[in-house]
């Protein structure tokens, strides 16, 4: 049964890139219905965009008959958003980016979104799902803890 | 849906008399801004631009992957023996910035003139 205090927001996107951008909207409103202070919202903000990025281009591979659902669950004292995909979940842990090895072309420009995910929330866990072919990244923002 | 990257390039002079190229960056900066962002810096004339300035007072977003596209920017700049400065952040992606280490290759200010103060 759920918890009366707690309150949950439902998105629904297409796979397509652009889309992360109403993720975002979604997530901030709810952050600052919440109380959490402006950083922290932009914080989150890019978080989010972050996973729905990852769950449209590698998740979902970008195919458009595929969608993306977003689900908030805001509590007393923290937010709590879940980016699911199709996909299989990740392969390795988010590793934090080197800019020397990149400036020297020893390393991807990218591959930074699992980085700033886990830098910029206060809990970031990625799962697969037991079906193998549904995944979902978990995101948490404390009210209590100051931005990164 | 994103909101399409425009740029264009203004001459400038900093105060000790140096031309500056400034890169002016709007809208958003994502994995489909390749052209607006490598594209300008790639149309600049290489022998001549030694002080690179990029604009981001008027990006409202930029993701990871328009960060990368700053790197490539970077890297390239790095092999021309150009000196890049960025102003215009927002204070988080100042922040972001900073975590991913490219104050480390260019040196983030709040402002155009501040920054072209330090050139």
């Amino acid at each position: 049964m759920t918890d009366p205090k707690t309150t949950t927001v439902e998105v629904r996107l297409p796979t397509k890139m652009g889309y992360e951008k109403v993720a975002m909207s979604t997530a901030a409103s709810v952050a600052k219905l919440m109380g959490f202070p402006e950083d922290r919202i932009e914080d989150l903000k890019t978080a989010v965009a972050e996973a729905c990025i990852n769950a449209i281009e590698h998740g979902n591979r970008l195919n458009e008959k595929l969608s993306v659902g977003v689900v908030l669950r805001a509590d007393n004292d923290e937010l709590e958003v879940k980016v699911l995909d199709d996909g299989r979940g990740i392969s390795s842990k988010p590793v934090k980016p080197d800019i020397d090895r990149k400036m020297h072309g020893d390393e991807d420009a990218r591959g930074m979104g699992m980085f700033l995910i886990q830098a910029l929330v206060d809990e970031a866990e990625w799962v697969t799902g037991s079906d193998g072919k549904s995944s979902y990244v978990r995101l948490v923002i404390k009210l209590n803890k100051q931005a990164a | 849906m994103e909101s399409e990257t425009k740029s264009h390039v203004d001459q400038l002079q900093s105060p000790t008399g140096y031309p500056v190229a400034v890169l002016r960056f709007t809208g958003d900066i994502s994995s489909t801004s390749k052209e607006a962002v490598l594209g300008a810096y790639e149309a600049l004339p290489r022998e001549t631009t030694k002080l690179i300035l990029l604009d981001f007072t008027k990006v409202d977003y930029i993701n990871s992957s328009g960060i990368a596209l700053v790197i490539q920017l970077l890297i390239q700049a790095a092999h021309s023996g150009q000196t890049v400065c960025a102003f215009g952040l927002s204070a988080h992606f100042t922040k972001v910035f900073t975590m991913v280490g490219i104050t480390k290759y260019a040196r983030l200010f709040p402002s155009q003139t501040e920054a072209l103060a330090a050139l």
